[in-house]
């Protein structure tokens, strides 16, 4: 059994852990739908995006490793840090539910990264400026796909509206986490290494109203709940899902294809 | 060190490069592709700067190896292969043969990237303005059957026309 990983309290650490976990928590829960997708295109579709949300990550927590002393790599990262080191707001983590559910948290998230991955196009550090550019024409991808399920399953059936509302009324509470300001987000405004979470609040709703407007799905009023993800405590659901993630490597140490 | 036969070497290694194909799609060479951005020659060594397609693409390290591979057949070694994120790749650096020859090869070439790549997002019912033409018949009248095709950089499509389906490299 691999023991974890112990990380240091540096702020510029967890900023880039929290987009780096997001992208690699929602890749698992998008995997999760390989042969199970309602359509084959669909589960080529998400598994795609997957892939490339893996590459996003891989990325982001190989210059996030760079950052402890002694040097972790991303598989190091990934596979061996608990439960409390994951920095990924709580949305993401959320079980797949149907497939309503997952389009509907693809398409707040990939928005939300896209505009993410904008700004950091413009990061003090040049190579997070460097992997923004790249993923960022990833990103309009996926929340284009993201956007077009909404609206054909907010515009549907019965059926499909029904779990278009419920997915609306569950994930919605969730988001404000996506905005929240706190220490790590003012070190870096400060350094320049990226933008202030609050700042993507008002493009964000925007765009999301501009998909949830097209088929008359109602924005619902903001909630006093706050998620915690971003800050280490997570759902109940985070600690199954690492179980799975982690298993191989904790198991057999340094395992490789 | 004689500045012609630098030139000669990296030109050989050029030369090399036109051989190593894409292992996803294989009618394309990664010169073709437009992912080789520079090869140096450091005397000791030569250089070759790739630069990836896609985030998660997991032809990269099979690339960097035919790379190596392939200058080390035509001699040219020892070689290394570094990575260069910026500027990111796009679908514009695929050579105007390259274009040609996916067309050949039965999938349709991406079209040109908006200026600044800002591509606003579309809502269904509103959407379809951009033409993808067949390429086995050619005709103009195609729809899209899926954003994500059997690779990340494809979309599926079908023509209307000859009824047959086929990939859209798609621009990025």
């Amino acid at each position: 059994m691999q023991a974890s990983i112990q990380l240091p309290a540096d702020p510029a650490l967890q900023y880039l852990l929290r987009i780096g976990d997001t992208c690699l928590i929602l890749a698992q829960r998008l995997g999760e739908w390989c042969g199970h997708a309602p359509v084959l295109e669909e589960d080529i579709a998400l598994t795609n995006m997957a892939l490339d949300l893996i590459g996003q990550a891989r990325g982001v927590l190989t210059l996030a490793g760079q950052r402890i002393t002694p040097l972790l790599d991303e598989d190091q990262l990934a596979f061996l840090r608990d439960e409390r080191d994951y920095r990924n707001p709580t949305l993401a983590e959320l079980p797949r539910g149907d497939f309503a559910l997952t389009v509907l948290r693809n398409a707040m998230l990939s928005t939300w990264l896209k505009l993410m991955w904008e700004r950091l196009r413009d990061s003090s550090d040049a190579e997070l400026a460097g992997i923004a550019g790249k993923a960022l024409k990833e990103a309009r991808y996926h929340q284009q796909h993201a956007a077009d399920w909404v609206v054909r399953l907010g515009d549907g059936t019965e059926e499909s509206r029904r779990r278009s509302e419920a997915a609306l009324a569950q994930l919605w509470p969730y988001a404000a986490e996506l905005f929240e300001a706190d220490a790590v987000d003012a070190a870096a405004e400060a350094s320049g290494l990226g933008p202030s979470w609050p700042s993507l609040r008002e493009p964000w709703l925007a765009e999301m109203a501009q998909i949830l407007n097209e088929v008359h799905l109602k924005m619902p009023k903001q909630s006093g709940f706050r998620s915690t993800g971003s800050r280490g405590v997570h759902s109940e659901h985070m600690g199954f899902i690492l179980a799975e993630m982690q298993y191989l490597q904790r198991t057999y140490p340094g395992g490789a294809w | 060190m004689n500045a012609t036969l630098d030139a000669t070497r990296a030109e050989r290694a050029w030369a090399a490069l036109d051989k190593v194909p894409d292992p996803e799609v294989p009618v394309l060479s990664v010169r073709d592709l437009g992912i080789v951005r520079d090869v140096l020659d450091h005397g000791d060594a030569i250089e070759v700067v790739l630069t990836p397609t896609y985030s998660g693409c997991p032809a990269t390290e099979v690339i960097e190896q035919s790379v190596l591979d392939a200058l080390h057949h035509a001699g040219l070694g020892p070689a290394r292969v570094t990575l260069r994120r910026a500027p990111a790749w796009t679908t514009d650096w695929i050579s105007e043969d390259g274009k040609r020859k996916l067309r050949d090869y039965g999938i349709a070439p991406p079209g040109p990237v908006a200026a600044d790549g800002a591509v606003p997002m579309r809502i269904v019912g509103r959407r379809r303005s951009q033409l993808v033409p067949c390429p086995r018949c050619g005709s103009p009248r195609t729809e899209q059957l899926s954003a994500f095709g059997s690779t990340a950089c494809k979309a599926l499509y079908r023509c209307l026309a000859c009824a047959e389906p086929f990939e859209y490299f798609k621009p990025l």
